[in-house]
Order: structure tokens, then C-alpha cells, then sequence
């Protein structure tokens, strides 16, 4: 990297270190002072127009727009002056004269900007005394509706379009207080990544339909995840409301995603509430296929297993955990793993590097690939009669079902029954990627942890903590208390894993040995 | 020359000479009038010399600001490699003012010429003139003059013979007052929305395209040529002998209740009360001055008082606490009513505001509504508060001046006419119109 000076300022009386270029907001942040703002956002280009974020700089004539000015040596920042508080005061009271303060039924309510602010240091009451501007809903296609009474315009959806999407679609429409935000005649917010739009709005004005009246912010639990929609593993933040997946959205993440989540993933959430599942464990006694405990179906699995070749049929979605232990288990019995993924149109969001909704529609595609399965069209092609048949999870199509039917005996290990199958052995109910925790490793090699989101159905275990029993009962050592036992034990015995730990990966994941990482992404 | 009236004796006509002239307008008619005279000259000396007469004769820009246009054309730097472009601001769209447009007008060869000097003095290879929308017979006159021009050899791959290019194009505007600032007229310019941008950067650093730019005023440039051919020392001597900082002459357009309306041409410096009494005959008959705007709605009112004492200067009109601003000089007799006329001024600003900053956005519409209900007899005193609080909140807080243009009439207006205001709020009806009626 080039030499870039070092500029010394300070900021609320905190000394700030930054490289030459920062703005005033970047800086502040680094030592912990939020600066209030509402145009900026670090994945856009600056605005500077709604003006919330201006700042007391000693010895300048007036208060600067701290997302567009640059740090200069020596300068004294005040952020929380009474001038720099008395300007937000005046900002935030302009903003709300002609909104409708409809928060008791807005879905932003609780995780709006406008709100906090205001409740922060904004007016208490309102010296407005005119009729307030109105104008009506409008859908703006794809999951958008746009509220125009709660939009402070602050332009962050049409620099989105424009320079992240790269298709403009939204603009600014009209001039002075009767400003809004239109559509180009003729177009929708119909972009695959256009959804980001909601996520960027800092107010109520852009909202999703999917998520309209779904649930109040307070009421969510959010927990870091990753989107397993396709390879591309975009950091994502799950939120459930009672123990039921309401909405996915993206997790800052500048080596993978930036700050964004496309349409098709962020909606794709519903299966994880899935109805059809399984939740209580099956064995085959007496030529009758019936609900039996744990450890009766563990050691009806086993019994099948044992003695023969199992050809293990995993999903792409499984874990780098869970598809660890199947490949113990293809070693145990000297078998064979494939895997199907299903695929989709690539569509790139053209503003950040090496970031797409990728062709193949599944989590782990890569992590399946480096633990020894492979990925076919025809994954059942080598099955043979004497075999087993590990069903991990894995669709099957009406031909595949017809050709399982004649293995020897067919062990399932998954979220939902297989339908059409008679020589099934035993059933192991195991919860969905939603409601354990694991890694998956993305198209570039990034490995990436996901943690639990909701509680698991039934009786249905973890996929690492089955497949570690069932090793067990087929007298392997496999002495796992957590997943992150499981994940030692990969990364112990594959040399691309060699030094990974669920500590040193986070939430931000870490690459695997020799993986080469898009260009300018931090290592 | 007073146009549309006789010149008065006490004007000094060098860029008005010709205003009514029709024959000033051809490039033949033109020439005869000493046109061009100077571009020849130009195209014979340096960048860098032409650059030190224009600093020399103390020019400072005409569109409101008053910055040194010397220094404003040092700021480009030829030769880095880069296309370089001068823009012509015509956008004259501020309340008050028609003086470019009467350049435009009648001595398009004027303009053309003084573009053509300042582009081959700051090294741009192509020269905008962005002409107000609404413009629609200056910019046929403007478009006429360019092609003849053009056509002549005297603007285009090799200006009058000389081989150097100096190219001038004519740029519509959609009608928006916003894009009469410079940042905004380049984005204009540009095909897009015309928004101020934020500065830095400059525009002489980013400018039109990205690349460097300077804008100056349609009287700016026109007055170049006219320094080029008499000397920076001529220019200079046209100012108040205690005040070299404001120098040449100045064309001011009058407007509003007066008796002789129109624009006349006065040295720096000249005495406020004998222009308004003298040149532009003061009152209409039976009435009596109350108000001055001085240099086009943003700047602040001036009561009598102030206006009678004031020079007619940049520093002079500042001393009596208004501005030289665009040089639209808009009068106001006993007969009007000052919270209409200043809730008209703020109705402007709202329309025209471009929405990009909250409190210009916001504030401008407020403060319309809140003057209108006031001037509709349905104010409080308590609205006069929080009048001057918005306009502090409006002021010096948003990327251009729009929003402190809006600003400053209203509070002007409440500080100085008061009683007005007041008597609205107490009667519960406008005085005036009640005179009126009655």
C-alpha cells in the first residue's frame, strides 16, 4: 500500500489518528463518537444534503458537514456543542413538520433514525401550525412500498440505483417541500439486489411487503448468520419473532458482501419455518417403519450400516460440521458421498467487487467439495444393491426415489420425511442450518460461522450431534460436546482448514489455506 | 444608457452604449463599433498577460458574489493535461435583475467576444454560455451571434486566423433560479438534475465534467474586452477615490415602484440617493420610498435611510448593511405592504428550492406558509419568533445560499418593519388592503 499520511486531529476531546481522506464522521467513529447523520452511509457515495451531521470545527466560519469534509491536522472537533446540538435540533424539527408521526403504525418504529434522534435531542413539541404535505403509498414494484410522507429524502435509495445497482430507477421528482422520490416512467424496483433499498432507508418510507405488518422491531431476536441462499455466503442477521423467522438482512461484511443482500436470497427465509418436519426419530422393527427413541434409531441406523458400503447422498446446505462426520462415515464404511445443487441465474450487484447472486443455489457447495463429495448431476449414478444408502438432507427427485428403493436399505438423516421409500432403515431428524450452529465455507474459500437463530422442533438434534452419535454407535471414537469440537476435528485432519478455529473465524469469517480472495479484500 | 430611456448625463455607458441599437447586434455591425478589436489583441499576448491586466483593472465578478476575476482565472492551471472548460453564467434569474439579458440583447458580440479573451486567457478549449430558459429572444440573438461569429473565423479551430481554438457553444437552461449557481449550472450542463454540489471541490479543481472550470458572469466577460482595449488603468480610475476595492463601471437594473424602471450604467461608487431620485426619477407621483432592495431578492432590505446614505459599490452597499449582490435593484413605495412583498420574496425561494438540504427544503416552505398566514391576518406574535428562529436555522448551514437568501428578507423585513408585521398580527387583517378597500 502507497504511503498515505497520517493525520492527527481531535474529536470531542479524544486525539483520532486517521489515514489523509478520512471524513470528519469516518474519524469520529474510530474512537467511538457517533455523529448523528442520515444521508450518509458508508456504502454510498456522500450527498451531503440532509445536514444532520453537521459539526463545530474550531476556527471555521461555519459549522461543516462532518460526511464531507476530510480530516485536516490539528483540527478541534466538537460534535455535542451547543451550536452543533442547537443545528441538529433545527434539522430534525424541519424534518418532522410534515411527517405524520405515525410511528404507533409504521414498521420502522423502534429501529428508525428519525425516531432515535428525535428522541435524543429533537424538540419536544413542534412549532408547526400548518397543513402538513400529503402524498399517497406507492408501490414501487419488486417488495418495495414507498411511504412519501415519512421520506426525509435523503437520497440514499436513488444513489443506491445509481451507483451501486447501476440501474437508475429512482430519482428526485419535484422541487422545494413538494419534493419525493419517483420512478422513471416505465421503470420497477425490480433489480435483483434493489430490496437493499428498505435496509437503506432510515426512515419508514421505503418498506418491504414481505415484511409489512409482520412484527414491531422490539419484538425480534436477531442473530448473526449467513445467508445460505447460493456460494456467495453473504453475511446476514436472521430475525425471529416467537421462535418463527420473520426476515433476513444483510451483515456489514467488506470482504464479502459490503452491506448488501440480494432479493432472492433475503426472501428465501421460509423454509426455515418449513412446515413437514421431522421430529421424532424412526426404526424399521418387525418390517414396520415407527417412532422410536433416540437411541433405538441410532442403533437401527447402525445395524444397517455396519458391515456395509454406504453411499452417502449429502445436501449442499449441511455444514462443514455435519459433512466432516458423513466423510468419516464414507471412510468407516469404504463409500462414496455426491451431491446435487440446484441452480439459478447469476445476477451481480455491479457496484461492489465479486459480489453476485450466484448460479449455484446452496450454502456449502464448496465446503461439500473439499470434504470429499462431489457434485453431480447423477448422484445416485454409483449405487449399487448391496449398498446403504445415507439420504443427509438431500432432495431427491420421482427416478432417484425409484432407484433408492432398491439399495439395501436406505438411512435417512434430514429436517423432512422421504416420501415413497420401503426399505428405509431408520430416520434421523436433525434441525435445519437456522436452528444450529456451524460453518460454511463460500465460493472463494471463505470459511464462515453461523450461529443458532431458533429452537429446534420436536426431538429433531443438531446435524453434528447425530452424525457424532451415530458414529458412536458404530464404534468410532467421535467424543464431541459442541460444534466447535467438530470443527477442530475438520480442520485437524484437512490441511486447507489447518490453524481455523471458531474463535479466529468470528463472525467475519476467515479464508482456507491457499484461497485466493478477490483483489483488494482485506485478509 | 438608461435603457429603454435616453441615457441620463450622470451614466457612464461602456457596456450599455449600444443597448437599442439595432445595428450593434450584427458581427458586421459590430466590428464597426470597435468589436473584436480586442479578442485580436488578446490572441497577440500571453495567457498569463491578459490574466494580469483583468487583475490589474480590479474586476470582480458581477454575479453577486464580487470575487476577483484576475484571481478567479490564476486559479487554472493550463498544460496539466486535462480539458479546461469557462462556462458563462446567463442564468439571470435572480428577482430584480435583467441586465444580462439586455447584453444578450443587443450586443451579443460583446459577450462572445469576452468569452472567447477569458477562455484563451485560462486555457479552455471550449467556452458554455448557459442561458436562462425563459431567455427565449436573448438566446436566439446569442445563437445568431455564434454561428456568424463561427462562421467568420473570429471563434473556432482557428480563432481570427490565429490557430489557436477557442470555441464557444450555447447551452439551453429548463428555467430553475437554482441553476444560476455555479455548481448547479454545471450539473445542468452536464444533462443532470441541477443540484448545488458540495464544495470542495472547486470548481476550478472539479468542475464542468469533473475537469477544471471557471464560471463567470455574462457582465464579467463583457466588460473584459472593454478593459483589453482601454487599459487596466482606465478601469481603475472608475471608482470612489477612497475605495479602489470596487472598480469600473456597474449596470444596474431598476425595478418596483419608480418612476423611470430600467437599467442604467454608473461608475462605482456613485451616490445611492442621486441614482434613485435622479437617474431612475424617483416616486411615482404622490407616493413616497419606503424600501430598496438593492442587489436582487437575497440580499437585505434596506430602508430609506439606509439606501440614502449608501455608495453604490460592493463595499458601500455592505457598509449600510445590505449587499451589491446581482446589482437588481427592486424599489418599494408607501403604498405596498411589506409582509406581502417579502412573503412573495419567500414564496420564490420555496418554489425554487431544490430539495436537497432539510432546512432550505423545509424552511422556505415553512416560512412561506407562516408569512402568508400572518399577511392573512391570522398571525401571532409568537409566529414572529419563530419566524427569526427558522431563518437562523436556515443560515449558513446548507450547501448553497438559497436557503439564507429566503432567510434574509424575512428577517431584514421583521427587523426594520416591525410595526407592519405587528399591525397585521394585532388588526387581524392587512392594513393595507383595508386602506385600500376602504
Amino acid at each position: 500500500m502507497a504511503d498515505v499520511k497520517t493525520i492527527n486531529l481531535t474529536i470531542e476531546g479524544r486525539p483520532v489518528a486517521v489515514p489523509e481522506g478520512t471524513s470528519l464522521l469516518e474519524a469520529a467513529r474510530t474512537v467511538g463518537v457517533l455523529i448523528p447523520h442520515y444521508c450518509y452511509h458508508p456504502g454510498l457515495p456522500v450527498a451531503g444534503v440532509c445536514r444532520m451531521c453537521l459539526v463545530e470545527v474550531e476556527k471555521a466560519p461555519k459549522l461543516a458537514p462532518a460526511c464531507a469534509t476530510s480530516v485536516a491536522d490539528g483540527q478541534i472537533v466538537h460534535v455535542h456543542s451547543e451550536k452543533a446540538r442547537e443545528a441538529r435540533k433545527g434539522v430534525l424539527e424541519m424534518l418532522l413538520i410534515n411527517h405524520p408521526l405515525d410511528c404507533p403504525i409504521c414498521d420502522q418504529a423502534g429501529e428508525c433514525e428519525l425516531q432515535d434522534y428525535t428522541f435524543q435531542e429533537g424538540r419536544k413539541d413542534s412549532r408547526y401550525k400548518e397543513p402538513k404535505r400529503f402524498n399517497p403509498v406507492e408501490d414501487f414494484g419488486g417488495d418495495v412500498v414507498y411511504v412519501p410522507n415519512r421520506c426525509i429524502l435523503c437520497t440514499r435509495c436513488v444513489r443506491f440505483m445509481d451507483d451501486v445497482a447501476q440501474e437508475p430507477v429512482l430519482n428526485v421528482s419535484e422541487r422545494g417541500d413538494r419534493a419525493y422520490i419517483g420512478k422513471f416512467e416505465g421503470k420497477d424496483l425490480t433489480h435483483p439486489w434493489a430490496g437493499n433499498v428498505v435496509e437503506l432507508c432510515p426512515v419508514g418510507a421505503l418498506l418491504s411487503k414481505d415484511f409489512l405488518n409482520k412484527a414491531r422491531a422490539w419484538e425480534l431476536d436477531r442473530t448473526a448468520s449467513i445467508c445460505p441462499n447460493c456460494t456467495q455466503g453473504c453475511n446476514a442477521i436472521i430475525e425471529t419473532r416467537d421462535n418463527t423467522v420473520v426476515r433476513m438482512r444483510p451483515r456489514a461484511n467488506a470482504d464479502v458482501n459490503d452491506y448488501f443482500l440480494c432479493d432472492a436470497g433475503r426472501l428465501d427465509y421460509r423454509w426455515m419455518n418449513g412446515p413437514n418436519r421431522l421430529e421424532l426419530p424412526q426404526a424399521r422393527r418387525n418390517g414396520l417403519l415407527a417412532e422410536a427413541d433416540w437411541d433405538i434409531a441410532l442403533g437401527a441406523a447402525a445395524a444397517a450400516i455396519r458391515g456395509k458400503r454406504t453411499l452417502v447422498l449429502a445436501s449442499p446446505m449441511l455444514s462443514n460440521e455435519a459433512l466432516h462426520l458423513l466423510s468419516r462415515l464414507i471412510r468407516a464404511t469404504g463409500g462414496s458421498g455426491a451431491f446435487r445443487v440446484a441452480r439459478g441465474p447469476e445476477a451481480p450487484l455491479p457496484g461492489v467487487k465479486d459480489l453476485s447472486l450466484r448460479s449455484e443455489r446452496a450454502a456449502n457447495v464448496i465446503g461439500a467439495e473439499k470434504l470429499g463429495f462431489k457434485k453431480t448431476d447423477t448422484p445416485l449414478a454409483g449405487l449399487q444393491a448391496t449398498d446403504v444408502l445415507v439420504i443427509a438432507d438431500h432432495a431427491l427427485t420421482d427416478a432417484e426415489i425409484e432407484a433408492a428403493s432398491r439399495a439395501s436399505a436406505v438411512v435417512v438423516i434430514g429436517t423432512t420425511l422421504v416420501a415413497g421409500l420401503s426399505n428405509v432403515a431408520a430416520v434421523l431428524p436433525i434441525t435445519n442450518f437456522a436452528e444450529e450452529e456451524g460453518t460454511f465455507t463460500n465460493l472463494r474459500g471463505r470459511v464462515q460461522r453461523f450461529l443458532q437463530a431458533k429452537a429446534a422442533p420436536g426431538l429433531a438434534r443438531p446435524s453434528w450431534f447425530v452424525l457424532a452419535d451415530l458414529l458412536g454407535a458404530l464404534g468410532e471414537s467421535a467424543n464431541y460436546f459442541l460444534p466447535a469440537d467438530v470443527f477442530a476435528a475438520l480442520a485437524a485432519s484437512h490441511a486447507e482448514f489447518a490453524g481455523l478455529t471458531y474463535d479466529r473465524i468470528g463472525l467475519r469469517g476467515l479464508p482456507v489455506v491457499g484461497a485466493a480472495q478477490p483483489a483488494g479484500v482485506a485478509q | 444608457m438608461g435603457y429603454p430611456h435616453a441615457p441620463h448625463p450622470r451614466e457612464t455607458t461602456v457596456l450599455s452604449k449600444y443597448f437599442g441599437d439595432r445595428d450593434a447586434i450584427s458581427l458586421d455591425g459590430w466590428r464597426k463599433r470597435g468589436g473584436y478589436v480586442a479578442l485580436e489583441k488578446a490572441l497577440g499576448m500571453t495567457p498569463a498577460e491578459i490574466v494580469g491586466v483583468v487583475k490589474d483593472s480590479g474586476l470582480r465578478g458581477r454575479g453577486g458574489a464580487g470575487f476577483p476575476t484576475g484571481l478567479k482565472w490564476s486559479f487554472m492551471k493550463p498544460g496539466d493535461g486535462k480539458p479546461h472548460y469557462l462556462c458563462c453564467n446567463a442564468d439571470e434569474s435572480e428577482p430584480g435583475t435583467f441586465k444580462d439579458r439586455e447584453i444578450m440583447r443587443w450586443t451579443p458580440h460583446a459577450l462572445i467576444e469576452g468569452c472567447a479573451i477569458g477562455s484563451y486567457a485560462i486555457g479552455a478549449e471550449t467556452c458554455y454560455i448557459y442561458i436562462r430558459g425563459e431567455f427565449t429572444e436573448p438566446l436566439e440573438r446569442m445563437e445568431a451571434a455564434v454561428r456568424e461569429a463561427r462562421a467568420a473565423g473570429v471563434i473556432g479551430p482557428n480563432a481570427m486566423g490565429t490557430g489557436k481554438r477557442v470555441d464557444v457553444w450555447i447551452h439551453k437552461g429548463a428555467g430553475a433560479y437554482i441553476c444560476g449557481e455555479e455548481t448547479a449550472m454545471m450539473n445542468s450542463l452536464e444533462g443532470r438534475r441541477g443540484n448545488p454540489r458540495i464544495k470542495p471541490p472547486f470548481p476550478a479543481v472539479a468542475g464542468v465534467f469533473g475537469q477544471p472550470t471557471t464560471i463567470n458572469n455574462v457582465e464579467t466577460l463583457a466588460a473584459v474586452p472593454h478593459i483589453l482595449n482601454n487599459g487596466a488603468d482606465w478601469y481603475k480610475k472608475m471608482a470612489r477615490p477612497d475605495n479602489p476595492k470596487s472598480t469600473g463601471t456597474k449596470l444596474w437594473s431598476v425595478c418596483g415602484n419608480v418612476a423611470r424602471p430600467g437599467n442604467y450604467e454608473v461608475e462605482m461608487g456613485f451616490p445611492f440617493k442621486d441614482f434613485l431620485y435622479d437617474l431612475c426619477g424617483g416616486p411615482p407621483p404622490g407616493r413616497k420610498f419606503k424600501a430598496v432592495i438593492p442587489g436582487g431578492s437575497s440580499v437585505p432590505i434596506m430602508n430609506m435611510e439606509e439606501a440614502e446614505a449608501a455608495l453604490m459599490d460592493y463595499e458601500g452597499m455592505v457598509a449600510k448593511g445590505s449587499m451589491l449582490g446581482s446589482a437588481g435593484c427592486i424599489v418599494i413605495d408607501d403604498a405596498q405592504c411589506m409582509v406581502k412583498q417579502i412573503a412573495r420574496l419567500a414564496r420564490f425561494y420555496a418554489h425554487e428550492s431544490c430539495a436537497q438540504c432539510t432546512q432550505c427544503r423545509e424552511g422556505t416552505a415553512w416560512a412561506t406558509k407562516i408569512m402568508e398566514r400572518i399577511e392573512a391576518g391570522e398571525g401571532t406574535m409568537a409566529d414572529l419568533d419563530t419566524l427569526l428562529e427558522i431563518g437562523d436555522n436556515m443560515t449558513g448551514k446548507t450547501i448553497c445560499v438559497l436557503s439564507d437568501s429566503c432567510a434574509v428578507p424575512v428577517a431584514s423585513g421583521i427587523e426594520k418593519w416591525r410595526d407592519e408585521f405587528e399591525a397585521h398580527i394585532k388588526g387581524k387583517r392587512c392594513p393595507f388592503r383595508a386602506a385600500a378597500a376602504a
